[in-house]
C-alpha cells in the first residue's frame, strides 16, 4: 500500500481489493521507538462496567487459545488422557474449544500396566461418555514386542513408558501431543514452553527452546519431528482442584479419603499391592488416606487425609505445606530425574 | 543464608494468615523481575514465595539438601528457579522460569528473567505477556546500564507498569537521600521513553522490609509496600477494549451431527484479541472486506449478548460468508490498519544474524505469511537510547528497526495500541527456529471497506 496516500475521495488499494482512506490517527511519521500514547484502553463509556476475567477465566481462555491454535495447524494432534485430575480438565477445555464439533484428535493413554484400576474404569467411562476415540497402548505389549526393554530386576514401568509413547507417536504419525502438565510441579517443568518442541528421538534440548513471545506459538516442524503442548503451563495445583468445582467435574474415587492398607517405605505410605507386597519388618497399616497425584501404583505416595469431596480437597491444598510431587517416588530419584525423563521422551 | 536464618527474618509472614481462598474470584496479574547478578532478584522471589507460604516444606528440603552438598552450606535460592541441571552445576540461570504465588487478594505469575547471558531474547519472552514490571537496583550502585537497558525493555514492550525496587536500603542505612538521588536519575530518561505508570520502592529483600509489611526503616516513605502495589495496582484496562479483533483459529462445522439443529451450523472461533463484540452488531470479514452481521456468541456453556478481549467464543454470522483460519474479523469502527509494506521494532533472538533481504515466515496473530526484510533503518543501543541509523545487520540481542513486504495484506493495529494484533514473531524456514519478535509501527493508513462489498 502506497505511503501518503492522497487525501480526499477514497481509492481502490489494488491488493486489499477494497478502499483505504488516511489514517485517524498515527501514521508513516511516527517512526520513533517510543511515542507517548497512553494505556487507557476503555472507551469513557465503559469506566463504569467491569470487563475483566477473574483467574480461572483467564487460565481458561488462555488454554482454549492454545487448544485451537493446535487443531489449526497440526494435522494429526492427540490428546493424552489418563483419567488423572489435570487429564480431566484438558477434556473439559477440549469439549469447551470444539464443540458442537466432535473433538478433532484422539485420546491417546499409554498404560504401565501398573495403573490404579480406578483410573483405568474412570479413563474408558470418561471417552464413551464425549463419543471420543480412545487409543491405549499397553507397556506389557511394547515389551513383548521389544520396543520397551525391561532392565534386570527392574520393577517400575515409569521409564519404560517412554519408548511406548514414542512407537504410538510413530505408530499415528502423530505431530502433536497435548499434555496434562503444568510449570508449578516441578523445577524442570518451570522451564517448559506451551509448544515444546521434540527432536525426530522425541528428545527435549531444554537450552536449545524456542523463544515463546506473547501468544504466537511457532508450531513448525519437519517431518520426523514433533511437538508437545502443554495449555495447563500456567495452572497450578489449586487452579485444577477450582476449576474441577467450578465446571463440576467428575473425577476418580481414589483423589477422595478412603480406607487402604499401606506400607511405610521411604517416608512414604504406598498401596498395598501384589506388585511389591510388604517384606518382612515393614510396616503395614489400614489408613483413612488419598492420592494427591496419580502415578504407578508402586511408586504413588498417599497422604492421609479425611478430604471426600472436592471443597475439602481444596482446603486442604490450600493449606498444604508440600508440593504435589512430593509424593511422587519417581521425582525423587534425584534432583534432575524430571529433566532427565523429558530429554529422553517424557512428557 | 541458611534456611533458619531466612525464616527467622520472616517474622512478617504471619501478615499473610488469610489463605488464598478459592471460592473467591481473583484477577492474575503477571509480572518480570529484572536484575543484575547480585541485585537481590533470587532472594526477592524467595521472599514473596516464601511470605505468601507458596514455598512448600519440601522445596525448603531440597533446597538445603543441594546446599549441603554443593553449596558448602549455603543455601542459595536462585536453586528454587534454577531447575536445570546445567544451570545448577554453573550457576547461572539459562532460561526464563515461570513462578506461581497467590494471596488472598491476587494471584501471580512470575516470569523470572536470567540476568546475563541471551538477557534481551530473554527478557522480551517474559516481558511479552507481563502486566508489570519490577526492576531492581542496588542502593550502593544506583542507576547502572542494566537498569536503563531492563527500562528500556520495559518501555519497548509496552509493559503497562513499572516499579523500580530500590534494594538494599539496609547498607545504605536506609538513606532518604540516596533513594531520592537514585528516583531523580531515572527520572531523567523516563519522560524519553513513554513510562507512565511508575512507583518506586526503597526495599530490602534480604530482610523483607517494604515487601509484604512497611518498614520500620523508612518513616519517609510514605507508599506502598511491593507486595500492597502488586495487590492493587489498576490492570483492569490492560487489555484493548476499543475496537473489535477476531483472529480467526479455526472453523467450527459439525461433520456428523446427530443433532438436526446442528446441520447448519458454521462457527467462527478464536479469543477476542481487542475490543467487544455484541450479538446482532456488524462486522467486517478481512481481507474480503465483507460485511454480515453477528448472529449468535456461541460459547460451549451458553450464548453470550456481549463478549470482550481476551474472551475465546464462536461466532455465529447471519451471511454465508467465506471464512477460514488466518482471516480476520474487526467491527465497524476503529479499523485496523491493512498493508504488504511494514515498519516494525524488533528483537532478534537467533545467533545467525538478520540481513536485510532475507525472507522468513510472518505469524501475526493466526495468520502466517511469506515476508522479505526490505530495509534495516536504525539499531536501537539500549543503554543509551540513541538510533544507529542502517546497520549491515543486527546480531542476536540486537533491536531494531525494520521494513518488511509480505506476500499477502496483514490487518494490524500499532503495537502501542494493542499488543496482540500489533505483534509478530519471524520463523526461519527450513530450521523453523522463531528468530524474531516485531512490534508494528502504527499503520499508514487504515481500512475502508466499500458500501458497495457488502453482502447483505
Amino acid at each position: 500500500m502506497p505511503r501518503g496516500a492522497p487525501t480526499g475521495p477514497r481509492q481502490r488499494d489494488p491488493i486489499l481489493a477494497i478502499s483505504v482512506t488516511p489514517p485517524c490517527r498515527g501514521g508513516a511519521g511516527t517512526a520513533a521507538f517510543f511515542s507517548t500514547i497512553r494505556y487507557d484502553h476503555v472507551p469513557p463509556e465503559l469506566h463504569s462496567v467491569s470487563y475483566h476475567l477473574d483467574h480461572l477465566q483467564y487460565l481458561e481462555t488462555e488454554a482454549i487459545h492454545i487448544m485451537r491454535e493446535v487443531a489449526g495447524e497440526f494435522e494429526r494432534p492427540a490428546l493424552l488422557f489418563s483419567g488423572g485430575k489435570d487429564s480431566i480438565c484438558l477434556l473439559r477445555l477440549a469439549e469447551k474449544a470444539f464443540r458442537p464439533s466432535d473433538l478433532p484428535l484422539p485420546l491417546l493413554n499409554v498404560d504401565t500396566g501398573h495403573h490404579f484400576p480406578e483410573l483405568n474404569t474412570f479413563r474408558d467411562h470418561r471417552a464413551k461418555e464425549l463419543g471420543a476415540k480412545l487409543i491405549i497402548r499397553t507397556v506389557e505389549d511394547a515389551i513383548a514386542k521389544g520396543i520397551a526393554i525391561p532392565a534386570p530386576g527392574e520393577v517400575s514401568r515409569n521409564r519404560l513408558q517412554i519408548p511406548t509413547l514414542l512407537a504410538a507417536i510413530e505408530e499415528f504419525r502423530f505431530d502433536c501431543c497435548i499434555g496434562g502438565a503444568r510449570r508449578d510441579e516441578e523445577k524442570a517443568r518451570a522451564k517448559e514452553r506451551f509448544f515444546s518442541f521434540r527432536d525426530s528421538f522425541g528428545q527435549w534440548d531444554p537450552k536449545n527452546q524456542r523463544p515463546e513471545i506473547w501468544n504466537l506459538y511457532n508450531a513448525r516442524l519437519n517431518p520426523g519431528e514433533n511437538m508437545r503442548v502443554f495449555p495447563l503451563s500456567n495452572w497450578t495445583e489449586l487452579d485444577v482442584w477450582e476449576y474441577i468445582r467450578r465446571e463440576r467435574l467428575e473425577v476418580p474415587t481414589i483423589y477422595f479419603s478412603h480406607r487402604r492398607a499401606c506400607v511405610r517405605r521411604q517416608g512414604q505410605w504406598l498401596p498395598v499391592n501384589d506388585l511389591q507386597p510388604p517384606r518382612p519388618g515393614e510396616e503395614v497399616r489400614e489408613l483413612v488416606v488419598r492420592v494427591r497425584t496419580i502415578g504407578d501404583i508402586i511408586s504413588t505416595g498417599l497422604v492421609e487425609s479425611r478430604a471426600d469431596n472436592v471443597d475439602d480437597i481444596i482446603t486442604e491444598i490450600a493449606a498444604a505445606r508440600v508440593t504435589e510431587r512430593g509424593s511422587r517416588a519417581d521425582d525423587k530419584a534425584s534432583e534432575a530425574a524430571m529433566e532427565d525423563r523429558k530429554k529422553a521422551g517424557y512428557f | 543464608m541458611s534456611v533458619a536464618t531466612f525464616i527467622a527474618n520472616s517474622d512478617l509472614r504471619t501478615a499473610i494468615s488469610e489463605q488464598p481462598t478459592a471460592a473467591r474470584s481473583v484477577e492474575i496479574l503477571r509480572f518480570n523481575t529484572c536484575g543484575s547478578v547480585d541485585d537481590g532478584k533470587s532472594t526477592l522471589i524467595g521472599r514473596l514465595l516464601y511470605d505468601s507460604k507458596s514455598l512448600m516444606e519440601d522445596q525448603l528440603e531440597a533446597l538445603e539438601r543441594s546446599a549441603d552438598i554443593t553449596g558448602g552450606g549455603q543455601v542459595n535460592l536462585a536453586n528454587l528457579t534454577d531447575g536445570l541441571r546445567a544451570e545448577r552445576e554453573q550457576g547461572i540461570t539459562i532460561d526464563v522460569a515461570y513462578r506461581y504465588f497467590a494471596t488472598p487478594r491476587r494471584k501471580f505469575i512470575i516470569a523470572d528473567t536470567p540476568g546475563h547471558i541471551q538477557y534481551t531474547r530473554n527478557m522480551v519472552t517474559g516481558a511479552s505477556t507481563a502486566n508489570l514490571a519490577v526492576v531492581l537496583v542496588d542502593a550502593r550502585a544506583g542507576v547502572i546500564e542494566q537498569s536503563r537497558r531492563h527500562t528500556c525493555l520495559t518501555a519497548l514492550l509496552r509493559i503497562p507498569h513499572l516499579v523500580v525496587a530500590v534494594n538494599k536500603m539496609d547498607l545504605v542505612d536506609w538513606s532518604e537521600d540516596r533513594f531520592n538521588a537514585i528516583r531523580a536519575d531515572f527520572e531523567e530518561f523516563l519522560p524519553r521513553l513513554g513510562i507512565h505508570d511508575v512507583k518506586f520502592i526503597p526495599i530490602s529483600a534480604l530482610h523483607g522490609d517494604n515487601l509484604v509489611e512497611p518498614s520500620r526503616h523508612t518513616p519517609w516513605y510514605p507508599g506502598p509496600t511491593l507486595l500492597h502495589h502488586l495487590e492493587t495496582v489498576h490492570i483492569g484496562s490492560d487489555w484493548n477494549l476499543n475496537g473489535f479483533r477476531l483472529p480467526v483459529q479455526w472453523v467450527n462445522r459439525p461433520h456428523n451431527p446427530t443433532d438436526a439443529r446442528l446441520h447448519d451450523f458454521r462457527g467462527v472461533s478464536g479469543q477476542i484479541a481487542g475490543g467487544i463484540v455484541r450479538r446482532g452488531q456488524k462486522v467486517i470479514v478481512l481481507p474480503g472486506g465483507q460485511a454480515t452481521t453477528v448472529k449468535e456468541i456461541h460459547t460451549h456453556d451458553g450464548p453470550l449478548d456481549e463478549a470482550f478481549c481476551p474472551q475465546s467464543v464462536t461466532l455465529l454470522l447471519e451471511d454465508d460468508v467465506d471464512v477460514s483460519r488466518g482471516q480476520m474479523i474487526v467491527g465497524t469502527d476503529q479499523l485496523p490498519g491493512g498493508a504488504c509494506d511494514l515498519r516494525a521494532n524488533v528483537c532478534w533472538m537467533h545467533p545467525r544474524p538478520l540481513q536485510a533481504g532475507k525472507k522468513y515466515l510472518l505469524k501475526h496473530t493466526t495468520n502466517t505469511v511469506q515476508a522479505a526484510v526490505t530495509a534495516i533503518d536504525h539499531r536501537l543501543d539500549i543503554s543509551t537510547f540513541n538510533r544507529e541509523p542502517a546497520p549491515a545487520s543486527l546480531a542476536l540481542n540486537d533491536i531494531g528497526e525494520i521494513r518488511l513486504r509480505t506476500a499477502k495484506p496483514v490487518f494490524f493495529d500499532a503495537y502501542e495500541s494493542n499488543r496482540l494484533t500489533g505483534s509478530f514473531i519471524l520463523i526461519e524456514p527450513g530450521t523453523h527456529a522463531t528468530v524474531a519478535a516485531g512490534m508494528l509501527h502504527a499503520p499508514a493508513e487504515v481500512i475502508r471497506p466499500d458500501a458497495t462489498d457488502f453482502v447483505i
